[in-house]
C-alpha cells in the first residue's frame, strides 16, 4: 500500500544543505501498521511528511496504492491518505467549530449526506452531539485529538499517518486514543504509518518497526524482535535500554 | 418564545443546528462586549455619531449649515445658535451636526479601501514568501518610508482638493502597516498544523488563504482599524485644516477648526466646538476598538 | 530519618479566584522532605506544578497560597513576601524547569549566567565565579567546560541546556532542589544521562530533591518516595519500589493504562475516574 524508494529530503542547497532523510526505502502492506522510531532530529517526521506529500522538494519515489505520487497530488490522490498530528492544540483551526472542521473536507471532495457523515464520524470517535458546535479551546486535549481523527477519517482514506498522536496527552488519555486507533484500524482495515519516540506506544499499535538515526533508516525489525531484544543495530539497542527505566549505577 | 426561553436557546451548550450555534456564538460575544463598560461607552459614541449623521436634517436645519449671515457673525451661544456662529455667521451647531456625515464618510471609505488592500498585499506576501514577498514588501516599505501627513498632502495636492481625493490620499498612506500586520499574522500561521491538515484534505491555495488564514488575520486588522480611526479623523481634519480636504462651504470639522484659528482668543467656540467633536469621535472609536480586542483575545485564548 | 526535615508542608492550599467560584488548584497537601528524592506524579491539572511553585513563592497573582505550616528548615515561608523569597531562591531552594530555552537569558553566554548566579549568592571575585562556573559545568559532565562556557543558549542542545540549567541551579549549594519535568522535553537516551547527573549531585551534596513529573515509571525508578496527586490532592504516598503494589485505584489505573513493550495487550484498560477521588476518598 505504501512503498518508498530512496526518498531523500534535503534542506538548504549545495554544500550547506543538510539531508534530513537519506535514501529511505521501505514497504508497508495493505492493512499493516508500521512504526518509525527515533530520537528528535532523526528524520522520522520528515519521512512521514514526505509520504504525506507535504514536502514537494522530496526526492525519490513515494508510491501509494500502487501509484507513484507526482510532485503535486490531485484531489483524489490526497483523499487516499490522511494524517493525525502531534499537537492537538495546533492541528485544529482555533476559530472553527468541530462542525466546521468536519464539513470542510466534505465540501472539498464534494461528498454528499454531510449531516449524516458528520454525526457518524463524531459517534465513531466517541464524541457526543454536544461537542459538534464547540471550539477547540472548549475541548480537552484528548477530545481535540478525537476531532482530529474524525476529520481524517471523514473522507474515508485508506491510509492514516500518525505523527506522535499521543505524546502530548496524559497517559490515561493516551490509552483511550490508542484503543480508539486500534478499533478504527480493525473496523476500516486502515493501513497506518506511525511516528513515535515511545517504543512502548509503537509496540502497542504496530507489527513492524523502522529505526531511524541521523536521517537514515538503520534497521527494520518486528515488534516481537523488539520485545525479545533480538535486534541487530546498536542504536536500536540503545533506544531499547533507555526506554526501560532509570537504572542507578550503584 | 419567552425571554428566558430565548436566552436558554441562545446559550444552549448543545445547539441543534448550525444556525443556532452561530447566533449563540454572536450572542455570547455580545454579552462579553456588553460586560465591558468602557467598550460600551465607545460603542454608544460611535452609534450616536452614526445616528446623528443619518438624522442630521431632523436635528438641524440643513440650510443653516451653509447659510451665511454676516450680521450674525461670531455670535456666542444663544437659543437661536446653541453653539454660536462662525466668522461668516453660519450656525456652528448645524455645521457640527452635518460635519458628522463628512467625517463618517471619510472614515468608512478609508476603511473600505485600507482593509482589502492591506490584506490583499499582506496575505499573499506572508503565505507565498520568496519573490512574491520581496516585491510586495518593498512596495510597502516605499510607502512606509514617507511621513504620513506629508505623503497625504502631496497626494491631495496632486489630485486636487476635495473629499474623495482626501480619502484616497489618506488610504494610500494608511494601508502599509496593515499589509505588514497581515503578513506577520499570515507567517505565524502558514506552517501551522491545521494548515497542513487542510493541504492534506486537498484544499486549494486560495481556499487555505481565504478560509483558514484570513479569518485569523481579520480580527486584528479590523481592530487595528478602529484604533486607527482616531488618527484617520485627525489626518482628515489636518487636510481640511490645510484646505486640501472638503472644500468650503462644506462643514468639515478640520476646516472648521482652521477657520476658527484666527479668532481663537476672543471667540473660542468657533474652533473649540468642532475640536471637541473630533476628540469625542476619536475617543469613541478608540474605546470601541479596545473592547473588540478584549472580546477577540478572550475568544482566541 | 531522625534529622529535622529540610522542608515541612502541612495543609498547603492554593486557590485561584474565578467568576464561577474559587478554583482549588492544591488542596490540603502535607508532606515533609528529608535528604531524599521525593517524586510528585500526576496528570495535567493535578496541581503538581502549582505545588512546586507555591513552595518557591512563585504562584502568580491572583492565586493565593495558604498553609498551616510551610517551613524551609527553620524559616517560615508563609509570610515571607517577594523580597524574602528572592533572598532564599537559588541559595537555599532552587528550581529546574522543563524547557531551559525559556529559563536562560538568550543574550548572555551560559557560562556567564552561571558565574553571575554564583556572584549573586556567594560574594567573590569575577575570577572565582568563573572558576566555580567551570567546575560546575564539569560536575554536570560537560566534557569541554571552557568551550561551553562561551556558548549562547541557542547554541546548546536540549540535553546540554538542561545540564547547564542544573549547573546554574546548584552552584549556590541550595538545600532543596525542585525539578519540574526536567527531562520531559529530552530524548530517552539523554533523559537517562541528565537524571544520572541529577542523582549524583543530589546525593553527593546531601540535598533534598523534589522531582515533579507525569511519568510514573520514571519517577518510581528514580525516587525514594512518591506522592501521587489527583485533582489537587495527594491520593497516595508510597515507597517508590512499592509502586506496583499501589492501593489507590487512580494509581493502579494509571499504571495499567501504560502500554508495555514486553507485555502487549489488545485493549489497554482505560481509567474510570471516580468523583470521590477528588474529595479525598
Amino acid at each position: 500500500m505504501i512503498r518508498l524508494d530512496r526518498v531523500t529530503v534535503r534542506y538548504g542547497s549545495g554544500a550547506h544543505g543538510i539531508a534530513a532523510a537519506r535514501d529511505i526505502s521501505f514497504t508497508i502492506a495493505a492493512g499493516e501498521v508500521f512504526g518509525l522510531v527515533g530520537e528528535s532530529g532523526s528524520g522520522k517526521s520528515t519521512v512521514l511528511r514526505a509520504v504525506a506529500g507535504l514536502l514537494p522538494h522530496a526526492e525519490g519515489i513515494v508510491e501509494l496504492a500502487g501509484e507513484a505520487m507526482p510532485r503535486r497530488r490531485t484531489r483524489a490522490q490526497r483523499r487516499l491518505l490522511q494524517m493525525v498530528f502531534q499537537d492537538p492544540y495546533g492541528s485544529l483551526h482555533p476559530s472553527q467549530t468541530v462542525d466546521q472542521a468536519l464539513a470542510a473536507p466534505l465540501r472539498i471532495h464534494g461528498l454528499r449526506e454531510g449531516e449524516r457523515r458528520i454525526a457518524e464520524s463524531l459517534r465513531e470517535v466517541g464524541l457526543g452531539p454536544e461537542h459538534r458546535f464547540r471550539f477547540p479551546h472548549q475541548l480537552s486535549g484528548g477530545q481535540r485529538q478525537r476531532v482530529a481523527i474524525a476529520r481524517a477519517l471523514i473522507v474515508a482514506p485508506r491510509i492514516l499517518l500518525l505523527d506522535e498522536p499521543t505524546s502530548a496527552l496524559d497517559v490515561s488519555v493516551q490509552a483511550e486514543i490508542l484503543n480508539l486507533l486500534m478499533r478504527l484500524r480493525r473496523e476500516h482495515g486502515l493501513t497506518m504509518l506511525m511516528v513515535s519516540h515511545d517504543l512502548a506506544v509503537i509496540a502497542h499499535l504496530c507489527e513492524r518497526v523502522g529505526v531511524m538515526q541521523h536521517g537514515a533508516l538503520v534497521e527494520q525489525t518486528t515488534v516481537d524482535a523488539l520485545a525479545a531484544g533480538t535486534v541487530t543495530h546498536a542504536h536500536t539497542r540503545e533506544l531499547l535500554e533507555s526506554s526501560a527505566r532509570f537504572e542507578r549505577d550503584r | 418564545m419567552s425571554g428566558a426561553g430565548l436566552r436558554a436557546w441562545l446559550l444552549d451548550p448543545v445547539p441543534a443546528s448550525r444556525r443556532q450555534a452561530r447566533i449563540g456564538r454572536w450572542y455570547r460575544a455580545a454579552l462579553a462586549f456588553g460586560g465591558n463598560g468602557l467598550a460600551m461607552a465607545g460603542l454608544l459614541i460611535v452609534l450616536a455619531l452614526v445616528l446623528i449623521a443619518i438624522a442630521a436634517p431632523l436635528i438641524a436645519d440643513p440650510q443653516a449649515a451653509t447659510l451665511q449671515s454676516l450680521t450674525d457673525r461670531l455670535q456666542p451661544a444663544s437659543w437661536a445658535h446653541p453653539f454660536g456662529t462662525d466668522e461668516l455667521g453660519r450656525d456652528i451647531f448645524a455645521r457640527t451636526v452635518f460635519g458628522a456625515r463628512i467625517t463618517l464618510t471619510i472614515v468608512a471609505l478609508v476603511g473600505l479601501i485600507v482593509v482589502p488592500v492591506g490584506l490583499g498585499i499582506g496575505l499573499p506576501a506572508g503565505y507565498f514568501g520568496g519573490a512574491v514577498d520581496a516585491v510586495l514588501m518593498r512596495l510597502t516599505d516605499i510607502f512606509l518610508a514617507f511621513p504620513r501627513l506629508v505623503l497625504a498632502l502631496a497626494f491631495a495636492a496632486a489630485l486636487g482638493p476635495g473629499i474623495v481625493n482626501a480619502v484616497v490620499a489618506i488610504a494610500l498612506t494608511t494601508w502599509p502597516p496593515y499589509a505588514r500586520l497581515a503578513r506577520a499574522e499570515t507567517m505565524t500561521r502558514r506552517d501551522a498544523e491545521f494548515v497542513q491538515a487542510a493541504v492534506l484534505q486537498g484544499a486549494s491555495r486560495a481556499s487555505i488563504l481565504f478560509r483558514q488564514i484570513l479569518p485569523l488575520c481579520l480580527p486584528s486588522v479590523v481592530i487595528r482599524l478602529t484604533l486607527d480611526m482616531a488618527g484617520i479623523i485627525i489626518t482628515a481634519a489636518g487636510l481640511g485644516f490645510l484646505g486640501l480636504g472638503a472644500q468650503p462651504p462644506a462643514p468639515e470639522w478640520g476646516a472648521m477648526v482652521a477657520s476658527g484659528r484666527q479668532v481663537l482668543l476672543d471667540q473660542w467656540w468657533v474652533a473649540t466646538i468642532p475640536g471637541i467633536a473630533i476628540f469625542i469621535t476619536s475617543v469613541g472609536f478608540n474605546l470601541f476598538g479596545d473592547g473588540l480586542r478584549d472580546v477577540a483575545d478572550a475568544r482566541g485564548a | 530519618m531522625t534529622a529535622p526535615p529540610l522542608l515541612t508542608v502541612r495543609n498547603l492550599r492554593v486557590t485561584y479566584p474565578a467568576a464561577q467560584g474559587d478554583i482549588h488548584a492544591v488542596r490540603n497537601v502535607s508532606f515533609t522532605l528529608a535528604r531524599e528524592r521525593l517524586g510528585i506524579v500526576g496528570e495535567s491539572g493535578s496541581g503538581k506544578s502549582t505545588l512546586g511553585r507555591a513552595i518557591m513563592g512563585l504562584v502568580p497573582r491572583p492565586g493565593r497560597v495558604a498553609a498551616d505550616e510551610l517551613r524551609l528548615g527553620a524559616i517560615d515561608l508563609r509570610n515571607l513576601g517577594e523580597s524574602g523569597f528572592r533572598r532564599l531562591r537559588g541559595r537555599r531552594i532552587a528550581m529546574v524547569l522543563q524547557d531551559p530555552k525559556f529559563a536562560l537569558n538568550p543574550v548572555m553566554s551560559v557560562g556567564h549566567q552561571i558565574a553571575e548566579t554564583h556572584r549573586a549568592h556567594v560574594r567573590g571575585s569575577a575570577r572565582a565565579a568563573r572558576r566555580a562556573a567551570l567546575e560546575m559545568l564539569h560536575a554536570v559532565r560537560i566534557r569541554d567546560p571552557e568551550r561551553v562556557f562561551g556558548l549562547y543558549p541557542h547554541q546548546v542542545s536540549g540535553g546540554m541546556g538542561q545540564r547547564v540549567m542544573i549547573a546554574m541551579m546548584l552552584i549556590a549549594d541550595p538545600e532543596v532542589l525542585i525539578a519540574d519535568e526536567p527531562t520531559s522535553a529530552l530524548d530517552a537516551t539523554v533523559q537517562t544521562q541528565v537524571l544520572a547527573i541529577l542523582d549524583e549531585l543530589v546525593r553527593g551534596r546531601g540535598m533534598g530533591l523534589i522531582l515533579i513529573s507525569h511519568n510514573l515509571p520514571l519517577v518510581a525508578s528514580f525516587c525514594d518516595r512518591v506522592l501521587v496527586m489527583y485533582s489537587g490532592r495527594v491520593v497516595e504516598t508510597c515507597g517508590a519500589g512499592a509502586l506496583r503494589q499501589a492501593r489507590h485505584p487512580y494509581t493502579r489505573g494509571l499504571l495499567a493504562s501504560l502500554p508495555e513493550l514486553d507485555h502487549r495487550r489488545d485493549v489497554l484498560p482505560q481509567l474510570q475516574r471516580d468523583p470521590a477521588w477528588a474529595e479525598g476518598a
